[in-house]
């Protein structure tokens, strides 16, 4: 099992050189010149060619690369072009935001995509399990900026129970939660409810029936946690949904979390900060999925043994 | 279609006699088709359908104060910033989304497609290259690269449709990977190569037939997820560019004014839903018909 944890670890490792790599190289390539627009518009020539020498953008690629990746090791993202700035620090004071955000939209989507589902699956074959699943349907095929923007009018807007945007206390951060979490909540209620109707197939829950428990202690003592293990294993794996959605429910609720920071910087050309939030965004899905195989392999002995 | 050979044991290829019944006891999925036949009319008979031009600023598209008009009366479902009328504006977006949902799917499904039952059928070094590469796709947060893709390019209608694709062929070629190794594994691949058949051969008649409905089942399911990053694209305004109508762009452009005319967010927020509702809707259903491992469950 250390062996196979290694394996993953050193595999993960050149995954992420190989996204620094891509993500260098596209960048590169970006028609927009970020001088010009460090330089301004009435910026002469001779000021223009300073700055590029200034940042090194004047060497070939490669050695453009071999430098920031040295620096990289050493935990140094570089300085941003236009808020002169260390982009580690600007990435360190936004990135609690984000994470904040996440952790809601895990609980948001747990809490109503499980529920969903249990309901659903003891329920099985009603217009109670059929409307439902229509809903975790319609969960799924609606795009998060659409949510966020009809849950500010909603309940922003026209009731007032929750602020129109910004950051700072609890009801700040219940209907940006809600928005990233709602594509999950749509999976994981169809997950849930399938392992549930075949965990409550099993026969150790007839046996716990026929020893003469009752339907509720059976349902959540004996068939839940079996049912819920293997959904429990997919939360690393939303880390990797929920680095795109941030950029979309940030910029809507103006939360302000790496997901502002990296739109922002790709508006203004910000190499250096755009860099950093996919690396970081990519070593956060690198390590969620680490998570999930692992939590896989707790859970399950039968993958242990290969 | 009958199996291409006689070596073929008898597993389901493509369509079999009895899926269309199938799909037909399904309500929801038949809602769903609905839904893709109404939205392909939208695009298809815009013109006929509204009265207006999608790009015309009408003087008493706006009140006197200049704000949008509210549904109702002339404009059906009202007017947005610029005193267009909102109800062409989606109809015309509904090409879009269809174009998007089919051109960059359609690209995504065959690169996919190319790159899984290539690693799949080849394994070796071949195979492991190649999902390696998948394995890289999958670490890079997708919405953010097909952000920084769009800003490079000059986003057009094309442009974004390739965006989408380069970001979305990865779980189809994930997909694809693991039920072509399962498939070269069979006796009666090996059969076919004693017999002397080439890898050609035996890709195109072998195992791409068993592939179709898994293919046509990502198909469809695709065309939902494309829609949506479609929207999400020209939401933020590095995907289709105003004027050329799209659903999340019209939600761009009006986004500011959304507190005091919410229906330029509601009605084409509704029309992406809809139309991503449906696809998942008829997906599924496939799913559940040509999926023989889902057979006999609920």
């Amino acid at each position: 099992m250390a062996g196979f944890v290694l394996q993953r670890l050193f595999q993960s490792l050149l995954i992420l050189l190989g996204v620094s790599i891509i993500t260098f190289v596209l960048l590169y390539w970006l028609p927009a010149d970020p001088v010009r627009q460090i330089a301004g518009r009435s910026a002469t020539p001779q000021t223009v060619e300073n700055i590029r020498q200034q940042l090194g953008l004047d060497q070939p690629l490669w050695a453009q690369y071999w430098r920031y990746l040295t620096g990289l090791v050493q935990g140094d993202l570089g300085r941003s072009y236009l808020q002169k700035t260390e982009v580690s620090t600007l990435i360190a004071s936004r990135l609690p935001a984000s994470l904040l955000l996440m952790a809601g939209a895990i609980f948001a989507e747990l809490l109503i995509g499980l529920s969903m589902g249990i309901i659903a699956a003891l329920r099985r074959g009603t217009t109670t399990d059929q409307s439902l699943m229509i809903i975790s349907f319609i969960g799924v095929s609606a795009p998060q900026f659409v949510v966020g923007l009809l849950l500010l009018y909603v309940f922003a807007v026209q009731l007032g129970w929750f602020p129109i945007g910004g950051y700072g206390t609890f009801s700040h951060l219940v209907l940006p939660s809600m928005t990233l979490g709602i594509l999950g909540s749509g999976w994981y209620s169809r997950m849930m409810r399938s392992s549930m109707i075949e965990v409550l197939r099993q026969d150790y829950v007839r046996t716990a029936r026929a020893k003469g428990l009752t339907r509720v202690r059976v349902t959540f003592r004996h068939a839940l946690p079996n049912a819920i293990l293997p959904i429990v294993a997919m939360i690393g794996i939303d880390i990797g949904i929920f680095m795109g959605g941030i950029v979309v429910v940030e910029s809507v609720f103006g939360w302000p979390g790496i997901g502002q920071l990296a739109w922002q910087a790709i508006q203004r050309v910000d190499i250096p900060i755009i860099m950093g939030v996919t690396l970081v965004s990519a070593t956060a899905i690198v390590i969620g999925n680490l998570l999930a195989d692992l939590i896989g392999l707790l859970i399950d002995p039968r993958i242990r043994t290969r | 279609m009958a199996n291409s050979a006689s070596t073929d044991p008898d597993i389901p290829t493509t369509i079999e006699p009895g899926v269309i019944a199938q799909f037909a006891r399904r309500k929801l999925a038949l809602f769903g088709l609905f839904l893709v036949l109404m939205t392909l009319c939208a695009a298809i008979f815009a013109p006929w359908l509204t009265a207006f031009d999608p790009n015309e600023q009408m003087f008493d598209g706006l009140t006197l104060q200049g704000a949008p008009m509210p549904p109702g009366g002339q404009f059906v479902l009202g007017t947005d910033l610029l005193g267009r009328d909102l109800l062409t504006r989606i109809l015309y977006g509904a090409r879009t989304s269809l174009i998007i949902g089919v051109a960059a799917n359609g690209l995504a499904l065959l690169i996919g497609t190319i790159i899984g039952v290539t690693a799949g059928y080849f394994r070796g070094w071949v195979g492991s290259a190649l999902m390696r590469m998948t394995d890289l796709m999958m670490a890079f947060p997708a919405l953010l690269l097909a952000i920084c893709l769009a800003a490079i390019f000059q986003p057009s209608l094309w442009i974004v449709a390739l965006v989408i694709a380069i970001v979305y062929w990865v779980q189809t070629a994930r997909v694809l990977y693991a039920e072509t190794a399962s498939l070269a594994q069979r006796e009666f691949i090996a059969a076919e190569r004693t017999l002397g058949a080439g890898h050609l051969r035996i890709l195109l008649k072998h195992i791409l037939p068993h592939l179709v409905p898994t293919i046509i089942v990502w198909g469809t399911l695709g065309i939902s997820t494309t829609v949506l990053l479609e929207a999400t694209l020209s939401f933020l305004g590095v995907g289709v560019q105003p004027p050329t109508p799209s659903w999340g762009n019209i939600i761009f452009e009006n986004q500011t004014y959304f507190q005091a005319a919410p229906w330029l967010v509601f009605f084409p927020g509704l029309a992406i839903v809809t139309l991503a509702l449906a696809f998942n809707l008829v997906g599924d259903a496939l799913r559940e018909i040509l999926d023989p491992t889902q057979r006999g469950r609920d």
